[in-house]
């Protein structure tokens, strides 16, 4: 391994998609600068190194980790651990390990639901002995191994601390340059890093003050699906009934979403200062209700009015935590016992 | 403690998606007795997927993978189709298909470079700190470097602009898309298009410069460690040639003749999946045939969706450049025409060459489309009134056919769901591939060089495991160890590359 002095960069997937990897790609020419400006330590993606060479590094070794992807299995633990362990400044990359992302669905089921559906009862399985995957397996010739699946998806801090967190899934490119341009600042001529805890890369506020259409204080009767109408290209989204979630966002990415006429679903967690998304988003809803002046007068009306609202949102726990379950205040479902552990 | 009973751990394999592993067994003469290839990640999307909206399926399932998530929003997307009983307008399926083309052109582009070039450019056995995307642009110049970026700088230019985003798209809808296309950004697109027809027919040329012309290469290429007659899938159209949006979906045996050709909803009579206790991803085959284990011929079932076999299941490409190659391709492989079509090709490696004809194809294709009048027809959003039922969809996703399947109740909350992804086709073939390889180059006393691993690389990169696509820019090479235990685990040798 080479001592340039240049500082140690490692990016490493755990259960992941591979967009944080297409998004950092997707800064184009940038990506010879941070060639120039880093050695690789460790980007099984891109690079030559393996899990032994990062066990022989002595701790501290690596400066910046990226690390996306959620802790889904036994081996994105023990790599979480191995990095923290080696990294000077270990980076939450992106949704999965931020807060879980899409795949953190899964802590609404169980484990047991997740192996019975894939490897028994899908329709085109053909699996006439029941089998599924196990982590030792006898063959003929030796045992093979697979790590363990968790019950729950985690998001990288509940298992190691970190220092820094990118949201957005995936994190937007200029986003990822702007944080990669700022670190080696940092490094290279002393500029002050942000505090240790910081979400960098995004906004504080929320999604609705890049969104460029217009918000009138409307308040509205029921949602609608986004197939039901087709909304007007210059007005909120939320206010002609359509779900979005950019009051409960943080903001960096550029409004992308409602830009071409769908909602925001999240993906870049809750706006600074609030843990919940989802609760934050439930009573942005509250605020937007049309609730008339019957309520004034007569609660059941209200409640009627209420529950008619309420019954046009079809997935409450899917829709308000979307990309946030792992890290939200509810984790997961209780079941069979299976608390927060695994 | 003898030759006998060894075990050679490959681990990891970085770039099949996420992670993997092989295990490769020695019988007591010390020659290859088995190989596996373990996938060791699940994520579950058919199980949570169940309770949410099917409207969000789109915006969900590209999840699944962020290389190609253009692939799962557009398969989900035509899921949605048929689930809500609604027939997009034609103006909608062409907006769609210039939208994947898109997606297409950047994708192929970044395997030829990055990953699959470098063993040809610099050669399988040139150093290995030299063989990765930096040492081909060395080798043929920057300027190919700043081409490739420049690619998939314009093609991600296309994608966030019709579907939203850059990675993750959002614009498909039941029967519709969110956003139509301007006429000024119609004219942009044409431009982009004719760029890349200008690439791909450069790229071709790069590859018969420095693959056809060299005699070497040629022979690797058709050497019996890179092949397999299988049965091959793909999707066409009416008239039998190759389309990456639409189609029925045809496979034809080892003999090139035709074995079935079906629409995506029937796929469930057609194909079945194996489960194995000693991975996390199953088998796919074809229930036609039966599965008869990890071997190929006419009696088993293991079928391949790639470049490959796509050019093989089809009669020809819709596309006049295209099609010049699609002809050259199988003449200069010394395939004959029998019946009016080609015979399959079975060299696994030239599935680079035929990934080059399919990133020409879709870049000719984008031009056309781009230039239809219908293209900007703003009326692209329907409003959509039917009960949603039961839903298939399927598409060409650049590493194999792609299928979800959804049922929902009377509000479209999903109940059950289905998918059979690219990658997920090949897990038998590669795994017949990581096998052939090993038994061809391990053999009693075999020394086991840097050369061997970089081949065993070689067998698992035609088939662009997921993953690797992510290598875009960077120096592009998979980090190999190979540890040779005895029977009690002991670490008696180990050999790496890029370590």
């Amino acid at each position: 391994m080479s001592d340039n002095g240049k500082p140690k960069l490692a990016m490493y997937w755990a259960s992941s998609c591979g967009g944080c990897e297409i998004s950092l790609l997707n800064i184009h020419e940038h990506i010879l600068d941070v060639d120039a400006i880093f050695d690789i330590a460790f980007f099984p993606c891109i690079a030559d190194f393996k899990v032994k060479d990062v066990v022989g590094y002595p701790d501290g070794y690596i400066d910046v980790c990226l690390f996306n992807g959620a802790i889904r299995t036994s081996e994105n633990e023990e790599m979480a651990r191995l990095l923290r362990q080696k990294s000077k400044v270990l980076v939450a990359f992106g949704s999965c390990a931020y807060e879980g992302c899409i795949p953190a669905l899964s802590n609404l089921t169980t484990r047991e639901a997740t192996l019975n559906t894939v490897y028994l009862d899908n329709p085109t399985v053909d699996n006439p002995e029941r089998i599924i995957p196990q982590t030792v397996s006898e063959m003929p010739e030796g045992d093979l191994t697979l790590p363990v699946f968790y019950h729950t998806v985690k998001s990288l801090d509940q298992v190691v601390p970190v220092d820094y967190t990118i949201p957005g899934c995936p994190p937007e490119p200029h986003q990822i340059w702007t944080v990669v341009e700022a670190v080696a600042n940092g490094l290279l001529k002393g500029a002050p890093l942000p505090p240790p805890g910081s979400i960098v890369g995004a906004e504080k506020v929320a999604v609705c003050e890049e969104c460029a259409r217009e918000r009138n204080v409307k308040h509205i009767e029921r949602f609608y699906r986004p197939y039901e109408i087709n909304p007007d290209p210059n007005i909120c989204l939320l206010e002609q009934g359509l779900m979005c979630m950019g009051i409960a966002t943080r903001g960096g990415c550029g409004a992308l979403c409602p830009l071409v006429g769908m909602g925001c679903r999240g993906c870049y967690g809750p706006v600074e200062g609030v843990e919940d998304q989802g609760a934050k988003m439930i009573t942005a809803i509250a605020s937007v209700m049309d609730v008339g002046q019957a309520g004034l007068h007569d609660e059941q009306a209200l409640e009627k009015k209420i529950d008619a609202l309420l019954d046009t949102i079809v997935d409450p726990a899917g829709t308000f935590y979307r990309f946030s379950m792992a890290h939200s205040m509810l984790q997961r479902t209780r079941a069979n016992g299976h608390g927060r552990n695994n | 403690m003898s030759a006998a009973n060894k075990r050679i751990t490959i681990d990891p394999i970085t770039r099949l998606e996420g992670h993997g592993k092989i295990e490769i067994f020695l019988n007591d003469e010390g020659d290859v007795q088995n190989a596996y290839i373990q996938i060791p990640e699940l994520r579950g999307f058919e199980q949570f997927c169940v309770g949410r909206p099917a409207e969000e399926m789109p915006r969900i399932t590209n999840r699944i993978c962020g290389v190609c998530p253009e692939a799962h929003h557009m398969a989900a997307t035509k899921a949605l189709d048929m689930l809500y009983g609604i027939e997009p307008s034609s103006a909608v399926k062409k907006l769609r298909e210039l939208f994947y083309m898109a997606f297409y052109c950047t994708d192929h582009t970044v395997h030829f470079y990055a990953l699959g070039g470098p063993d040809f450019v610099l050669g399988p056995n040139a150093p290995a700190a030299e063989r990765n995307i930096l040492g081909v642009i060395h080798k043929v110049g920057v300027e190919v470097g700043k081409l490739v970026i420049d690619t998939r700088r314009r093609n991600h230019h296309v994608i966030q602009m019709l579907g939203g985003r850059g990675v993750h798209p959002v614009a498909g809808l039941p029967g519709g898309w969110s956003r139509a296309m301007t006429k000024d950004e119609r004219v942009e697109v044409e431009g982009i298009a004719r760029q890349n027809i200008e690439f791909a027919l450069f790229s071709l040329k790069l590859f018969e410069d420095v693959v056809l012309a060299n005699q070497e290469y040629v022979d690797l290429v058709l050497s019996d460690a890179f092949t397999h007659q299988t049965y091959y899938m793909g999707t066409v159209d009416s008239s039998n040639h190759l389309n990456f949006y639409d189609g029925l979906i045809r496979v034809v045996g080892p003999d090139g003749k035709e074995f079935v050709k079906y629409p995506a909803s029937d796929y469930m009579n057609h194909i079945a999946e194996r489960v194995e206790p000693w991975s996390y991803l199953k088998f796919p085959y074809l229930k036609g045939v039966g599965w008869k284990g990890l071997v190929d011929g006419p009696e088993s079932g293991v079928y391949c969706a790639t470049p490959l076999s796509r050019l093989n299941a089809a009669d020809g490409l819709a596309t006049p450049e295209a099609q010049a190659f699609f002809d050259k391709f199988y003449t200069t492989l010394g395939s004959q025409k029998v019946n009016g079509r080609y015979s399959p090709v079975h060299h696994r490696l030239a599935t680079h060459w035929a990934r080059l004809v399919e990133l020409l194809y879709a870049a000719e294709r984008m031009l056309e489309l781009s230039q239809d009048p219908e293209i900007t027809d703003p009326n692209v959003r329907p409003i959509v009134t039917n009960k949603p039922t039961e839903g298939i969809g399927s598409v060409e996703a650049p590493r194999g056919t792609l299928t979800h399947h959804y049922q929902t109740d009377e509000r479209g909350i999903l109940t059950k769901v289905n998918m059979i992804v690219g990658t997920t086709n090949n897990y038998a073939p590669i795994a017949m591939s990581v096998k052939k390889a090993a038994q061809g180059l391990i053999k009693k006393g075999t020394v086991i060089t840097e050369g061997l691993l970089n081949t065993i690389e070689m067998a698992f990169r035609n088939y662009d495991p997921c993953m690797s696509c992510a290598t875009h820019s960077l120096p592009g090479q998979m980090p190999l160890e190979v540890r040779i235990r005895d029977a009690d685990g002991n670490e008696v040798e180990r050999l790496s590359q890029y370590v």
